[in-house]
């Protein structure tokens, strides 16, 4: 009955555009871009950048018309009529298109209430049984502002068959597909790499001019762009490690771009070990995950699986430790974030596309991806604590306290990013999916701007990024640099209305701890950390700004406003901090809340399927935001005064702090701890690997010493006893005794011989005559 | 008989040319001593070519005389060369050829 009535339904359903069929193409593009840059670039005699330029953009302008597809597909499953029904076009072709909508029946008001959530749909093509049980409670699909109750389209997922092992067995393993993935939050974050990519491209075209290896630069640069959207585009969790692995490959080989100089590629090393201890934990992650979940690789079955408690919740702990081990190296998370500042060897531009849409949120992408698992493995609903917000908390904090120290501006902007990752991290790990999305999305766009703005204040001051030495009043000089530097920095400062207001104000909201918040549960520890970075952000980006571009110049260059090439993208990117928090204003916003409030989530976030958790979404506080908004204006301002004075004592001083420091000891071993980066260098480096060093290499030249000099010395002891027997007996007595013997016959018989040849012919004609007749004689009586 | 007298020829103006070649000093008469004995091997070719019946003899005989008569421009040729580096043509000085 059930089967009939969903079969007539289908007709109804709404197919996903073909467009997103050939998603795939995006990567494939760029792909082609690098080889074309490699093999055609110099042969043709044309910049290698026309080729990136050209790809990047025509992979925006694809993006941009896969996320409108998206958005119209969205819409039109969250107004179908009813219950639509999964997987109808499953034997369509060989790539399966699943493509289902159903409704997730909690239209309680009280989002905190828990527990009242209908079954959600199963987005799996195989098993229709399951799915039309699960699906059989219809409800209504009305877009409702406050009512939450909405649902978005399955995944869509185009995959081949790379091996086909037979399907899943006992024995035998599961196919091997490779495919993509199209969701919300793989368009946004197609959207979000190609849209960097693009402006990183126009300003390397300047900022890398007449490098020595520019076309080797663009290469890698579209190489890094087609691994980060062939990973972002995966289907499947092999394809995600590959395409993590290709990510981390790129990044070493672009922040090696100046390998010449040592510690340029100590740093391009350190980013690539530091972030192979991490791959091993994505590597077990999976494995785990590969069999807890009936040996699939499919990211929508495994998360499937975990939702419905097929994988049990101690093995999705495990897994989700493991697989956090790899999103704390490649994202930058504490303890692991070493890397991340020493990158900022490479050149500017790459800075900006590791740190803003590449590499580093591949990490927090892989939570995002794998959402279920971490959901459940953690225990994020009703919890107060947990390693993946703690881990967050700890990263946002403790990177944020490093900025305080640097001298170098990428470097400060470099802990800014390790802290805001860790924002991001915080807010998935508290369960405010779409808040962690949201700050990733607007943290790419503003701190792009921040750096490519760095690259642009170092491009007039020599190549410098040193903040003490070398810059200081530059806001007289470059004024483009200097106002969308300051816009960049209010948005993560998250000044109001800009970018990071919004986003920020959602992560503090989802904590849950605030009154009238809600929220996934009752998370003060991370509220409290996250409170504290919002204060500190402000305050090291102040000093940051301070030391740039107020105050008198201390450099001795001669500093001028930067190029078109250089300036148009951080316009763009400064438009772009101010205008991204609007995307997902809170619902109960005036004026703007009921017309396109929570756009971003509706966009992005599943919800009423099954490959994603039923998370509780925090409500928007005005008190918080005004709260979290005074507190970064307040520890902005203090700064601003510290520094105002400074400049009044003295007009070139950069700091002083100093002095103040060596006055109390407690700040100056803080300040100590800071500028040695809480020792975990020295940890690494001296303690970890130096201890492993030792006890390894006392344990290899022992067995060198003993075994292997042993061997080696004894049989050449051995060899040397016969070589001398050899020598007495054979080569003396034999060898050299036949050959004396010889020569000593020669020299006697000549010495006989020599007589008789006395020159004479007439004595020569005796002797011939002489033994003729004797021959004669010798014939006659013998014959 | 008549061989036998050839023969006898022959060997006494062999054992001449011999002696001459063993004993003097003089370079020409050494040559010419050799002359006596490359006559004394003609006069046996022809002799037994004559009793053979055999013309081959005869032949034999003609290439000695042609290869004596160059022999002898040879060694006359060296005997002048001796003379004008040593004002002698004493042969017992020619002693180069030791070892």
């Amino acid at each position: 009955m059930i089967t009939q009535l969903l079969a007539t339904e289908a007709a109804h359903a709404v197919s996903p555009p073909a467009i997103f069929d050939w998603v795939w193409l995006i990567p494939a593009i760029m792909a082609a871009s690098f080889v074309c840059i490699l093999f055609l670039a110099k042969r043709l005699r044309i910049d290698a950048h026309w080729f990136g330029i050209a790809a990047v953009g025509a992979c925006f302008l694809f993006s941009l018309a896969v996320a409108g597809s998206w958005i119209g597909y969205v819409s039109d499953a969250s107004h179908g009529e009813e219950a639509l029904a999964p997987g109808e076009q499953a034997a369509a072709s060989d790539l399966f298109v699943a493509a289902a909508a159903a409704d997730e029946d909690h239209a309680e008001e009280d989002h905190a209430e828990e527990g009242a959530h209908a079954p959600s749909v199963s987005c799996l093509e195989a098993d229709e049984e399951v799915d039309h049980e699960a699906s059989a409670a219809p409800g209504a699909l009305a877009f409702a502002e406050a009512g939450e109750s909405r649902a978005s389209p399955c995944p869509v997922v185009n995959q081949v068959s790379w091996f086909d092992n037979g399907g899943p067995t006992e024995e035998g393993g599961a196919d091997i597909n490779i495919g993509t993935l199209v969701d919300g939050q793989s368009v946004m974050l197609l959207v979000v790499v190609t849209f960097i990519s693009l402006l990183v491209h126009i300003y390397s075209t300047d900022y890398v001019h007449g490098d020595r290896r520019y076309t080797h630069y663009f290469a890698f640069l579209s190489l890094f762009t087609a691994s980060m959207l062939f990973y972002v585009l995966s289907s499947s969790t092999l394809q995600m490690i590959v395409g993590w692995e290709l990510v981390g490959v790129c990044s070493f080989a672009l922040i090696g771009h100046w390998w010449e100089d040592r510690p340029n590629s100590d740093a391009a090393l350190k980013a690539f070990l530091t972030n192979r201890v991490g791959d091993i934990g994505l590597l077990v992650g999976m494995t785990i995950l590969y069999f807890a979940a009936g040996k699939t690789f499919d990211i929508g079955a495994i998360n499937e699986a975990a939702t419905t408690g097929v994988i049990s919740k101690n093995t999705a702990l495990i897994a989700s430790l493991c697989l956090m081990a790899a999103v704390m190296s490649k994202s930058g998370q504490f303890v692991l974030h070493t890397w991340l500042p020493d990158a900022m060897a490479g050149p500017t531009p790459v800075s900006a596309l590791i740190h803003a849409a590449t590499m580093v949120v591949a990490g927090v992408y892989l939570i995002g991806r794998m959402y279920a698992v971490f959901y459940v493995g953690f225990g994020i609903d009703g919890g107060t604590f947990n390693a993946m917000a703690v881990i967050g908390g700890l990263t946002c904090v403790g990177g944020g306290a490093l900025a305080f120290v640097q001298r170098d501006l990428k470097k400060v902007l470099a802990y800014s990013t390790v802290s805001q990752l860790g924002y991001m991290v915080l807010a998935l790990g508290v369960g405010a999916y779409t808040a962690g999305m949201f700050h990733l999305f607007t943290h790419a766009i503003f701190k792009a701007c921040l750096f490519l703005g760095a690259g642009s204040v170092s491009h007039a001051c020599h190549h410098s990024f040193d903040m003490k030495a070398d810059m200081g009043g530059l806001r007289k000089y470059m004024p483009k640099t200097f106002w969308t530097f300051i816009i960049a920095t209010g948005a993560l400062a998250g000044i109001p209305p800009l970018a990071g207001f919004w986003s920020k104000d959602e992560i503090l909201a989802g904590a849950g701890v605030w009154p009238g918040t809600g929220g996934n549960g009752d998370y003060y520890v991370p509220f409290i950390f996250g409170m504290i970075t919002a204060a500190m952000t402000a305050a090291y980006m102040t000093r940051a700004v301070w030391l740039t571009f107020f105050g008198e110049y201390r450099g001795h260059a001669h500093p001028h406003e930067s190029g078109h090439r250089l300036t148009v993208p951080l316009i763009v990117l400064a438009a772009g901090s101010v205008v991204a928090g609007f995307l997902n204003v809170p619902s109960t916003l005036p004026v703007l809340g009921s017309r396109i409030g929570l756009w971003f989530e509706h966009q992005v976030e599943p919800a009423g399927i099954a490959s994603f958790p039923t998370i509780s979404h925090a409500k928007a506080s005005f008190s918080l935001a005004i709260v979290a908004t005074g507190v970064g204006l307040l520890a902005g301002f203090a700064v601003w005064s510290y520094y105002k004075r400074l400049y009044r004592i003295d007009r070139h001083a950069a700091e002083y702090t100093d002095h103040w420091i060596a006055r109390m000891p407690v700040l100056r071993a803080g300040h100590t701890l800071l500028v040695n980066k809480y020792y975990l260098d020295h940890l690494y480096t001296g303690v970890i690997a130096g201890s492993v060093k030792g006890w390894v290499a006392r344990a290899a030249y022992w067995f060198n010493q003993n075994v292997l000099d042993g061997v080696v010395n004894g049989v050449g002891i051995g060899t040397a006893a016969v070589g001398r027997f050899v020598y007495k007996y054979v080569d003396q007595a034999g060898i050299d005794g036949a050959v004396n013997a010889s020569g000593a016959g020669a020299s006697e018989s000549g010495q006989l011989l020599r007589k008789v040849q006395s020159g004479k012919v007439r004595q020569y004609a005796v002797l011939m005559f002489g033994a003729a007749a004797v021959l004669v004689g010798i014939f006659i009586v013998a014959v | 008989m008549w061989l036998n007298q050839f023969l006898f020829f022959a060997a006494i103006l062999f054992c001449i040319g011999v002696y001459g070649v063993l004993t003097r000093k003089n370079g020409v008469l050494v040559l010419m001593s050799i002359e006596l004995i490359l006559n004394a091997v003609n006069i046996n070719l022809v002799a037994f070519g004559a009793y053979n019946q055999d013309i081959a003899g005869q032949v034999f005989a003609l290439f000695i005389i042609a290869v004596a008569a160059a022999e002898v421009g040879v060694g006359l040729a060296i005997v002048l060369l001796i003379y004008r580096n040593r004002r002698s043509i004493n042969v017992a000085e020619a002693d180069l050829l030791k070892g």
